[in-house]
């Protein structure tokens, strides 16, 4: 009698729902109305809210590749707190992986693509993850996470060769994925994106020249987000492979600010 | 254990309030299809965005499900990425199983199935659904995003279909005029008429514009075409 199930605790209708036979208290309502004045919390309880966060990641595209920049400071709400959390990395020869949001979830996430790369290597016929596999994969992990109410509260920004051709994408923490030649994600989107648009109307950079815009957009938003800070790191994918450059510091000068004046 | 609501309820008080993850977004977009004797047209606008900002400017929200048939998806994207990834997905299951490819009155009853299979955690997706019927004839299907569906001529869906649509049922629909009579809505009239409405919706509608992705479905194939819209 197996597919009558236990006919002593029936399960409910639906999820957290009434079951047959039972007291239901309805959700939200703390009167403790029903059998016992101990809420029974049966329901999972999941973080819903980031702790040690991280802001902007920017990408750009550029004629033979793309070039992805973050600094490297963990907030602890507004507080500036590690001072030291690197979030650009590299998968492969042909992916460069950019994240903002919660670190913790990025550190957790980054260990399964690193165990997935490294089986995928075990395997020894020579094929790599492209970027276009690695873009729509975290899309999938990202939106399983959001169906269960359960997110990685993480921007990514994909960038890499696929087929010779630079590859530029973002996902968030819902799985909203999409592709383009220019993006910012968190407060960047809001200042950086601007001015990476402005630059690419013009006509499409070389390596150097969307170097020296990610740059530039760090400088602007350093001075303008105050979950940024001076040191960032800077990271650049082409046909010959990832390079993530040493740790750059930007050199600010307030010697304007005092010209500012609230009224 | 002891806590706050349960041992000491006269001590809850509305506190710190903590913001709850939203499993949706809006990420904007409109979709306008008109079917006529032998022909559909769909068009969608290729703007991305998420509040004030915008993701991208070159989003296809169009799917070409099989050669009779396109999808017009919008609303919240990462919704739209998994239906439509779903959808293609049991397309070729169906071709499969029946060597054949799937009519579009089949695709519409099944994507109405697969919305409301999702009843009590919908997509959040406007699913305008044009292609050939079987007889060759144009056919729109529209539907919410918990599976209702409606065959009809024309529609229009996404951020500013309430605004389209009016205007859809006035100029093709004839509605509210006295000595009209009825002909056949010629290929070319329909298709200025699409790129006419997303013209206004975009002066509107700040989720609307960039540039239109517009497909014309006929019985020898699907024709690609493109059109500016402004991009403030």
């Amino acid at each position: 009698m197996a597919f009558m199930g236990d006919m002593m605790n029936p399960a409910p209708f639906w999820q957290n729902g009434p079951a047959p036979g039972a007291f239901y208290n309805f959700p939200g309502n703390s009167s403790g109305f029903g059998p016992t004045t101990h809420p029974v919390q049966e329901f999972k309880a999941h973080s819903a809210t980031p702790i040690t966060t991280t802001t902007t990641v920017i990408g750009v595209k550029f004629d033979k590749g793309c070039v992805v920049a973050a600094d490297t400071l963990g907030s602890y709400g507004t507080l500036a707190r590690f001072r030291d959390c690197p979030r650009i990395t590299k998968v492969n020869d042909l992916i460069l992986l950019g994240n903002g949001g919660d670190y913790a979830d990025y550190q957790y996430l980054k260990d399964i693509i690193e165990q997935k790369i490294i089986d995928e290597q075990c395997i020894g016929d020579g094929l790599l993850l492209k970027p276009r596999s690695m873009h729509c994969w975290l899309t999938r992990v990202l939106y399983n996470k959001r169906s269960k109410m359960d997110p990685l509260w993480s921007n990514y920004v994909v960038a890499g060769m696929q087929d010779g051709e630079p590859f530029l994408g973002a996902v968030d923490k819902l799985g909203t994925a999409y592709e383009d030649a220019a993006i910012a994600t968190g407060l960047g989107a809001y200042m950086a994106t601007p001015l990476i648009r402005e630059a690419l109307s013009v006509g499409t950079l070389d390596e150097e020249g969307a170097k020296a815009l990610v740059r530039k957009c760090m400088e602007v938003l350093f001075y303008r987000d105050a979950r940024a800070f001076q040191r960032y790191q800077l990271g650049v994918v082409t046909a010959a492979g990832v390079r993530i450059e040493d740790l750059a510091e930007l050199k600010h000068d307030w010697s304007l600010a005092h010209m500012i004046h609230m009224k | 254990m002891l806590s706050v609501n349960g041992n000491f309820p006269e001590y809850a008080v509305p506190g710190a309030k903590q913001v709850r993850f939203e499993p949706y977004a809006d990420n904007g977009g409109s979709i306008v299809a008109i079917a006529g004797d032998d022909y559909a047209v769909i068009g969608a606008d290729t703007r991305l965005s998420t509040g004030f900002s915008i993701y991208t400017r070159e989003q296809k929200k169009l799917f070409k499900l099989s050669e009779k048939t396109v999808l017009g998806a919008t609303g919240c994207w990462c919704d739209t990425l998994t239906l439509t990834r779903l959808l293609s997905a049991r397309m070729q299951m169906y071709e499969h199983e029946h060597n054949k490819s799937m009519s579009t009155p089949a695709v519409a009853q099944m994507l109405s199935t697969m919305l409301y299979y999702k009843r009590f955690f919908p997509y959040y997706v406007s699913n305008v659904l044009a292609g050939l019927d079987a007889d060759g004839k144009g056919c729109v299907y529209s539907y919410d995003p918990i599976g209702h569906c409606e065959r009809s001529n024309y529609r229009a869906g996404g951020s500013a279909g309430a605004q389209l649509q009016p205007l859809l049922d006035n100029q093709i629909g004839l509605k509210n005029m006295q000595n009209v009579t009825e002909a056949p809505l010629p290929r070319e009239k329909a298709l200025a008429l699409l790129k006419d409405v997303f013209i206004s919706a975009a002066e509107r509608d700040i989720y609307t514009g960039d540039c239109i992705y517009i497909l014309i479905i006929t019985a020898s194939g699907i024709q690609e075409e493109k059109f500016e819209l402004r991009k403030d």
